[in-house]
């Protein structure tokens, strides 16, 4: 079988997620389209070459619905030979994006553009709807509750204490603080421009690099109404869980990934097409893998993706230089870092979506491309990429710097 | 005779009238449906007439279908009962429908003559869903008068429209606790929740209706949902506030109902799946749901154990027949204390002159306040009037002097759970009363027998054991003593019928029946302490077998002195059979401790100051730390099932009971054990007594010999019965 290359990734800055975020008045089509032309002209990339764009986007309703693969594709003026495919398995949808184009490559051949895009000041997040969320046919059987809600359940079951998690942000704050301030993602991050050239976005603006324990002490738990009092998820929690006496409500705002506006993608080939169009591979992708798990603490995927893709890579955890763990909340972190023991100077050394933000469908692609970026900035040469997904799931990929 | 009739008056005004001569109260029986159909066709299809309305020749419209129609529906012998039921249903849909929309024509909505609904008291269950299918609905303004929808407390839901017109009507929020608590309302709460549209003096009420339909405009004709452009008040589950309202109903009709109740869950599926169709395919959808429901086996049971054998018992399946009715008067109560105060209150709140006496000024006058609380309390909630109060406190003499006790038709002894105490104040009283009046005394463990030795008749003693809170508690445990003869237990049952409580009568042996289940069940959960098992998971177990208390929240509300006490008695009555084991040392660090409980804050949870439970005591854990490995919830909810269950069969072993339908609807109603499988004896037919064997013997050999499957259980297994097709009339001796 043929093996599949990263020849590019790139990037736009995470615009906070609100009606007064920056990127808020782009279109989630020329989001997509303004990474979309900025890959082809770096790689001077023939359109048509191109097998599929496949686009990781989780709310598909209103300017995000109707395949806005196929639609950025045209918005970008790329050869209309060239297809589009919208994916979603939520916030895992741009690192799925890149493994179904890698082993696509793998299978058929050719080259392929991978990403993913969320306009989340534009489209709300949940505003598609979600069976398992209010079809009782679902709900009941599954134990349905919030994200936030299983996120406590984590900290609960592993004794992540408030402090514990604050400590985690505040440290995510600190070295994605430190990456911009030496320019760590350099490479990747392309400013977001006007149709006259003007710069709308060239930096994250969600961080809050002066975050401290103090302010973050401040804050209120999140989820802690919802699940104690009204409508009283704890109580459903304990119906899947009853080892537990009570959740413990840990998360906020400032421990939990960032809602934010972005979009990323990956250029994906065989060797062939390389050669073809004199590109030279950044990075081999060698393995990768999805799971589902239980549904109601929902985020533990990471560590079953984790072992699966190192079995399927055939590799042990002890091989891998770095790890990109997505911050969704500060507990999957945490409980990734307890399960396997590994380093946290390992694991997310430029921060992540806690200080940075969270593109629901671009994440999975960013975090990708800054574990690439930082793999050759440090000449290591392997690197994990993984997230835990709603409804219980978890995906995850390797690449070997070439 | 007919259940339905139909007049039409000068002013070509219908009335279709539901009387059933041969009932007190209207309910839509198999035969009475059919007639009401025929009625609607005619006065829907008669050009003649103006308008139709739909009222009962009772003080009540309807009490609700007639629930053994619908058991009977499943249990004809066809081919496929489903089909059936859901034939049965969708005709009543059809029907409904025709009165809803009354010769309108659906594409214009236009030509539709007004259909009134006139209710002159209470309306539940079908006869709410009938007035719900009309356009107009008016209540009168009667004492008498409630409207809801109270299916899910007997498992169902409403499932002839009301379900889905509720939903359309008012929305899933406000709709979610008339139908998921399945209150009654008053009418002027009827009206605040859309349910009525008009509340009128009793005797306008078919004037009122007419007037309107003479009246009425034809946009008043047309139900919101026929109309071009329905939105669902409040969203549907699709719209952003209706997504919230779905999400937070499903979890918390999960979390209230632990998952247990098929009905709460299918409702909801009912809502949700129907708010998404034409109204015409959300009443198929009912149906289909209504249908399963009603299949379910735990369905029947509830059905068979809080509806038809709980008002069998009320009617007083198990009284002696020969005895005249015994028509209480005039009551003396002994003892001022929780108990007596509370017997008391429900007596005097029945009608029943009352005597209540005490050694002391001092208890009396408590008593009394503690009865005058409990009616300042219900008039706060607008449930009593001042009238009624003083009426009440009126019939209650509170005193020291025994000798007012002269002329009681029957008294009470409710003094100090001590048998020498007793002993005194039985004979001190009868020195007052009749020849041949029946002495009974409040007991939760004292044996009968023993008590009866201070009472000059031991034919007229008995046990009349109450459950705490007595104004609360719907059962009453009647404890027949060796020498009980049959004039006492019909007059303890004719007090419990006047007290509207429901009794169980039951034979004389250690612990009654109710205490006999309780305490095992209890210690289980005290025992599994000191076994490592985390205290959580003990508690979540109970909760999801759907127990309304933990059995450490229970004890602790019970007292630990009260189970150290016992578990001393039982092991000098059991010696060598006695499995006290973990339990007892459990018990112990507690009582040393002097953590006695909710009364001294502290317990095996620990308390604010002011008393209210915070969490489990820290210390539990450190004395007996959780085992790494926990087991399965599967067998702790095993355990604790179990152990009552088992009780149950060896107390009709043991002859303590004589009827499985007193030991279903006892336990359901005594401690709250397994309503939504029948109680648990019906919960062991639900397992069936194979499977429940063979959960005994892997527990015994886990746990000891209190799991060894009792003979009675392993011979229905060897007869391929259950108890209810083993004791087809409930009686099991």
């Amino acid at each position: 079988m043929a093996e599949a290359f990263i020849y590019d990734s790139i990037r736009t800055p995470r615009g906070k997620g609100r009606k007064d975020g920056s990127l808020h008045e782009v279109t989630s089509v020329a989001l997509s389209s303004c990474v979309l032309k900025e890959i082809e002209k770096r790689n001077d990339l023939d359109t048509k070459e191109v097998c599929d764009v496949i686009w990781g986007n989780v709310t598909q309703v209103g300017e995000q619905g109707g395949c806005l693969a196929r639609s950025a594709v045209l918005h970008a003026k790329w050869d209309e030979r060239t297809p589009g495919l919208s994916v979603n398995r939520f916030c895992a949808s741009g690192l799925e994006a890149v493994n179904l184009a890698a082993n696509q490559a793998k299978g058929t051949g050719g080259a392929y553009v991978a990403g993913g895009v969320e306009m989340m000041s534009r489209i709300p997040m949940g505003s598609d709807g979600a069976a398992i969320a209010v079809d009782p046919t679902l709900t009941f059987e599954s134990y349905f509750v919030p994200q936030g809600i299983s996120a406590d359940i984590i900290a609960t079951k592993y004794n992540f204490s408030r402090n514990d998690v604050d400590l985690y942000a505040v440290e995510s704050q600190k070295r994605a603080k430190n990456a911009w301030k030496n320019g760590y993602f350099s490479k990747s991050v392309v400013p977001v421009k006007d149709l006259n050239g003007l710069d709308i976005l060239s930096h994250d603006e969600f961080m809050r690099p002066d975050t401290d324990m103090q302010s973050l002490g401040s804050l209120k738990a999140s989820f802690a109404e919802m699940g104690e009092v009204m409508p009283g998820f704890d109580n459903v929690a304990k119906l899947k869980y009853p080892e537990l006496e009570k959740i413990n409500h840990v998360h906020h705002a400032g421990n939990s990934s960032g809602i934010v506006d972005g979009a990323a993608a990956i250029l994906v080939g065989t060797k062939e097409f390389g050669e073809k169009n004199s590109l030279r591979p950044r990075a081999k992708i060698l393995a990768s893998e999805k799971v589902g798990t239980d549904p109601t603490i929902m985020l533990t995927g990471p560590v079953p993706a984790t072992k699966k893709v190192l079995a399927s890579a055939g590799m042990n955890i002890g091989d891998i230089d770095l790890f990109e763990v997505n911050e969704a909340f500060a507990s999957v972190v945490l409980m990734f870092l307890e399960e396997f023991n590994v380093s946290h100077s390992k694991v997310n050394v430029n921060g992540g979506a806690i200080a940075m933000g969270h593109p629901l469908g671009a994440t999975g692609t960013m975090i990708l491309g800054t574990a690439l970026e930082e793999l050759e900035r440090t000449g290591k040469s392997t690197a994990l990429a993984t997230l835990c997904v709603a409804s219980g799931m978890g995906a995850s990929t390797i690449i070997e710097l070439v | 005779m007919k259940e339905f009739s139909l007049s039409v008056d000068s002013d070509k005004v219908a009335t279709i009238l539901w009387d059933i001569k041969s009932k007190s109260m209207n309910v839509l029986t198999q035969k009475g449906s059919q007639e009401f159909y025929d009625l609607i066709d005619k006065a829907v299809d008669d050009k003649e007439i103006k308008g139709i309305i739909v009222t009962s020749g009772k003080k009540d419209f309807a009490g609700g279908m007639d629930l053994s129609t619908l058991s009977n529906l499943r249990s004809t012998k066809v081919d496929n009962p489903s089909q059936e039921v859901f034939k049965f249903i969708m005709t009543m849909h059809n029907k409904l429908r025709k009165l809803e929309q009354a010769g309108m024509d659906p594409k214009t909505t236009k030509g539709g003559k007004p259909v009134a609904w006139a209710c002159p008291g209470l309306s539940a269950g079908i006869g709410t869903e009938i007035g719900l299918a009309c356009h107009k609905r008016f209540l009168a303004d009667s004492p008498r008068a409630k409207v809801g929808l109270p299916e899910i407390l007997v498992g169902l839901f409403p499932g002839a429209g009301g379900t889905t017109r509720l939903v359309r009507m008012l929305g899933a929020m406000a709709a979610s606790p008339l139908l998921l608590e399945g209150k009654m309302l008053n009418p002027k709460a009827a009206r605040a929740a859309g349910l009525v549209d008009e509340i009128v003096e009793p005797e306008k009420l078919l004037e009122s209706a007419k007037k309107w339909i003479l009246e009425a405009d034809e946009d008043e004709l047309v139900k919101a949902w026929d109309k071009k452009g329905y939105k669902m008040p409040g969203g549907n589950p699709y719209h952003p506030s209706g997504f919230m309202t779905f999400v937070g109903a499903s979890a918390m009709v999960n979390s209230r109902t632990q998952g247990v109740y098929p009905a709460a869950k299918a409702l909801l599926s009912v809502a949700y799946e129907g708010s998404l169709v034409p109204f015409d395919t959300a009443l198929k959808i009912e149906a289909r749901w209504f249908t399963h429901i009603l299949g379910q086996e735990n369905t029947s049971n509830m059905i068979r154990s809080l509806f038809l054998n709980k008002t069998a018992l009320d009617k007083g399946a198990t009284r002696p027949s020969q005895v005249p009715n015994q028509n209480i008067k005039k009551l003396g109560v002994l003892g001022a204390g929780m108990m007596g105060s509370g017997i008391a209150y429900v007596s005097a709140s029945s009608g029943i002159d009352v005597v209540l006496i005490d050694q002391n000024q001092e208890s009396v006058s408590k008593g009394m306040e503690s009865i005058t609380n409990i009616l300042d309390q219900g008039i706060k909630r607008g449930k009593i009037s001042n009238e009624k109060k003083e009426s009440i406190l009126g019939r209650i003499t509170a005193t020291e002097d025994y000798s007012l006790l002269r002329g009681s038709n029957l008294v009470v002894e409710a003094v100090f759970e001590d048998t020498q105490v007793k002993e005194l104040a039985t004979k001190k009283a009868q020195k007052y009363l009749d020849e041949g009046t029946v002495f009974a005394t409040n007991t939760s463990t004292l044996p009968i027998g023993k008590l009866a030795e201070a009472s000059i008749s031991k034919a007229e003693f008995i046990g009349i054991h109450f459950f705490s809170p007595v104004h609360k508690m719907a059962l009453v445990e009647i404890i027949k003593g060796k020498d009980t003869g049959e004039k006492a237990v019909a007059t303890a049952l004719d007090f419990v019928k006047q007290i509207r409580k429901t009794p169980i009568v039951v034979n004389d042996a250690r612990f009654f029946y109710a205490n006999r289940c309780i305490i095992p069940y209890i210690n289980e959960g005290v025992r599994m302490i000191g076994e490592g098992v985390e205290p959580a998971l003990i508690e979540n177990a109970a909760r999801q077998l759907g127990m309304p208390v933990g059995p450490l929240q229970l004890i602790d509300e019970t007292s630990i002195d009260l189970g150290v006490r016992i578990a001393r008695e039982t092991k000098e009555a059991l010696g060598n059979m006695y499995e006290g084991g973990a339990t007892d040392e459990v018990l112990k660090i507690l009582y040393d401790a002097g953590r006695l409980g909710k009364k001294s804050n502290a317990g095996f949870y620990s308390y604010n100051e002011k008393g209210k439970r915070l969490s489990i005591w820290e210390g539990l854990r450190d004395h007996w730390e959780p085992s790494k490995v926990q087991p399965d919830v599967s067998e702790v909810k095993n355990r604790l099932a179990m152990i009552q269950a088992l009780e149950a069969v060896r107390a009709i072993e043991d002859g303590v009971l004589t009827d499985i339908r007193e030991g279903d609807v006892g336990a359901i109603l005594g401690w709250g054990c397994m309503p939504w499988a029948g109680g648990p004896l019906s919960w062991l037919d639900l397992i069936g007594a194979k499977e429940a064997v063979s959960i005994c013997k892997s527990l015994e050999s886990n746990h000891g010999s209190r799991f060894s499957p009792p003979d009675l259980l392993t011979d229905l297994i060897n007869k391929n019965e259950t108890f209810y097709t083993r004791f087809p009339d409930g009686k099991a001796n």
